[in-house]
């Protein structure tokens, strides 16, 4: 395998948020298919129990089990890539993996979920079950192969987390669990899955939408995150969602918005291509173009917004078609030729 | 299958409306629905009030909603000609809590709840107790009954239906096993505690393991200094559901023209339907038109290649026709009318599932609604009668 050189070498846990609707889980599934390259297993996470992963890769929904749901993108030029492995954690199954694994307590745990234990957990003590989730992600980016295989079982591990709101306070797992137990197991297993999260194998990344509410929640998400955690979780890459391509020069473009282009010179090119200017057609035509200058001056400024906050960005254009399994390797490739995978 | 049209003036000219709720997953404008539905309420003469949540800071702005302090105040700019008004509040969930904790009990127990870290965890989370409070807000501003219509933006949550289940999960939480172990040695003493030893000695065990022994007390002092008030806890929470299925209330559900936003519309209309609540239709908002509907995706896309082949052979002709423009224009309308279709096709879907579910478009704004005249063009689409 050659040396890649990526935005991300080194991070074994990418956790991508983002504001509802800007497409995070279509994010996540992409980037997960380019970090997939040839040889290399990723896993991708699913915490809020939606089922969008089984929905986007189009298979039956995900049990609390790591299955194989696609092949990666693989390197430009080569062959298929890795092997794309997807799981849904809730809490409950995570509280019973966390038993066995460290108390060797599964059957009690059955029990604890039986009187409710979890229910309990996560109404009152949402850090609780957030440990929990967190903690599978962080183990999953760490295990190995075995004693005598040191090497690690995934290359990355992808999480679609919750939303931008929600993110700074899901991931500061210590001090959510720090604030109900000073010490014992809970706030040493929090501990433990704090250092991944605030080492330099995680890195948080930003889905948005070149939209106003979406771009403002993605600025106050990385002062949160920042702040909240003393700068010790990274916000990692702003990834520029559904973005529409700007499909004239800027002179053109500033005439259009000002509604200065010629609108005669745009029926004669049209009769050119066949097509008569019935009842204005021209006329529509370039009130469309209008607001499409309209649209990308908006972009521009949203954009520049962003780029403020100085993180590498990357921009994945817009399906007008709706995202399907075609969709995903294209935008999986297109985050790959930005050096995101 | 053309969808009933929604006809909101009808809905918020009507004075027995009195709560209009919109539902909908996450950022799909529902903020700006209900607060143009406020506005224009308010124009049309009702005294409304809109509960928000979580506003985009600009538009909280302009509807003067700057200070946190958890009752709503008159928004200024509002045309008061028709003899209404309006009033905005946004929810401060920990401060509601406080309030319902502080009404609830004497100050010492109030102190002591105030304190306790599972307290402090639970009233400042965002699972659950937004939607709890968000309801219990909307109950007590209809009990304070100095607004004719209440319009209330529901959380942004995953899900529309959580702000339905959220407070029966609280409900049914309270009324758990779990509970009424932990609670049971300060209930009944010794005696209770040996018909649920069994279980509860080996809970507590493994609970102490895995929590340690603190949390255990810290939780079991939760509960049992909240237990006084639980029972009030459901009651309110049961009278404001009520509330909910009374014919004085309308609900609205937001969705964007997505898979994922009518998916969650869907399922929550079929709650509502399942629950008797009154739903009054479908803002179907940020949906994509073209004027020049007439010219379709694939005769604009063929126009723009021929173009593009006859361009080739003048370019070093300075006299060459300048079609740069018309290509760029029947691209753009091409993938319009794609965006288009494909909205309209997940339209129907949702309205051939629902057939009689009335429904209001909502134009895609070219900018985001940040002020009261932006709300006022929101308003004049939802009430636009035919599409």
């Amino acid at each position: 395998m050659t040396t890649r050189d990526t935005d991300w070498d080194g991070v074994r846990l990418h956790v991508v948020t983002g504001k509802g609707g800007t497409g995070k889980t279509t994010v996540a599934a992409a980037l997960a298919l380019a970090l997939a390259s040839a040889g290399r297993k990723v896993l991708l996470i699913e915490v809020e129990g939606r089922q969008g992963i089984a929905r986007l890769f189009d298979c039956p929904p995900l049990p609390y089990e790591e299955r194989k749901v696609a092949t990666g993108l693989g390197a430009r030029g080569s062959g298929p890539g890795g092997d794309v492995y997807a799981l849904a954690v809730d809490p409950e199954g995570a509280l019973l993996d966390y038993l066995e694994m460290f108390y060797n307590l599964r059957r009690t745990g059955k029990a604890l979920t039986r009187l409710g234990v979890v229910d309990f957990a996560t109404t009152i003590a949402p850090g609780l079950s957030d440990v929990l989730v967190t903690g599978k992600a962080t183990e999953a980016a760490r295990r190995r192969v075995n004693r005598r295989d040191d090497s690690h079982v995934y290359h990355a591990v992808v999480m679609d987390a919750p939303p931008t709101g929600r993110i700074s306070r899901f991931l500061d797992v210590s001090t959510e669990v720090g604030s109900l137990a000073k010490v014992g197991p809970i706030r040493t297993h929090a501990d433990t899955v704090a250092r991944v999260i605030r080492s330099p194998q995680t890195a948080v990344h930003f889905v948005t939408t070149l939209e106003e509410m979406p771009v403002q929640e993605t600025l106050d998400g990385i002062t949160d995150l920042s702040e909240r955690t003393g700068g010790a979780i990274r916000p990692g890459g702003i990834f520029i969602n559904m973005a529409r391509p700007a499909m004239l020069d800027d002179a053109d473009l500033a005439a259009a918005a000002d509604g200065t282009l010629d609108v005669t010179e745009l029926a004669v090119s049209l009769k050119a291509a066949g097509i008569s200017d019935n009842h204005g057609l021209a006329a529509d035509l370039m009130t469309e173009l209008g607001e499409h200058a309209q649209q990308v001056a908006l972009q521009n400024r949203e954009r520049d917004e962003l780029l403020t906050s100085g993180h590498p960005h990357y921009e994945l254009p817009m399906i007008p078609e709706g995202i399907d399994l075609a969709s995903l390797y294209q935008l999986a490739t297109a985050l790959r030729d930005q050096g995101a995978a | 299958m053309a969808p009933v049209r929604l006809d909101m003036d009808r809905l918020i000219d009507d004075r027995r409306t009195r709560i209009i709720v919109c539902c909908g997953s996450g950022g799909v404008g529902k903020t700006t629905a209900a607060a143009a539905i406020g506005l224009r309420a308010a124009e049309r003469g009702r005294q409304a009030c809109v509960l928000t949540v979580d506003p985009a800071r600009r538009l909280a702005q302009s509807m003067g909603l700057t200070s946190l302090d958890n009752t709503p105040r008159e928004v200024d700019g509002v045309d008061t000609g028709g003899g209404g008004s309006l009033h905005a509040m946004m929810l401060d969930m920990k401060r509601t809590f406080d309030e319902i904790v502080e009404a609830h009990s004497d100050p010492d127990r109030a102190a002591q709840i105030l304190a306790n870290p599972f307290y402090q965890s639970l009233s400042s989370s965002f699972a659950g107790t937004q939607e709890y409070m968000a309801m219990e807000k909307l109950g007590q501003l209809r009990r304070a009954d100095e607004w004719d219509l209440i319009v209330v933006d529901t959380p942004p949550s995953r899900s529309a239906l959580d702000f339905l289940d959220a407070p029966q999960r609280l409900g049914r939480f309270l009324d758990g096993r779990l509970i009424r172990l932990l609670t049971a040695p300060a209930k009944t003493g010794m005696s209770a505690m040996r018909v649920l030893n069994a279980g509860f000695a080996m809970m507590t065990g493994a609970l102490t393991r895995i929590l340690g022994a603190q949390v255990l007390k810290d939780a079991q002092t939760f509960v049992t200094a909240f237990d006084t008030m639980f029972g009030g806890f459901r009651e309110r929470a049961e009278a404001t559901y009520r509330l909910l299925q009374a014919p004085g209330t309308a609900f609205l559900v937001v969705a964007a023209p997505e898979p994922d936003a009518l998916r969650e519309a869907s399922y929550f209309v079929e709650r509502l339907d399942a629950e008797r609540m009154p739903l009054a239709g479908l803002i179907l908002n940020r949906i994509h038109t073209s004027q020049a509907g007439r010219l379709s995706a694939a005769r604009s896309l063929a126009a723009a290649e021929t173009l593009e082949t006859q361009d080739r052979p003048n370019e070093a002709g300075s006299d060459a026709p300048r079609n740069t423009i018309a290509i760029a224009a029947l691209r753009m309308h091409a993938e319009r009318m794609h965006l288009s279709k494909r909205e309209r096709r997940l339209a129907e879907h949702f309205t051939s599932a629902h057939p009689a579910i009335p429904v209001a478009e909502v134009i895609a704004q070219p900018e985001d609604v940040h002020d009261l005249a932006g709300l006022r063009v929101v308003g004049t689409i939802l009430s636009r009668p035919g599409s």
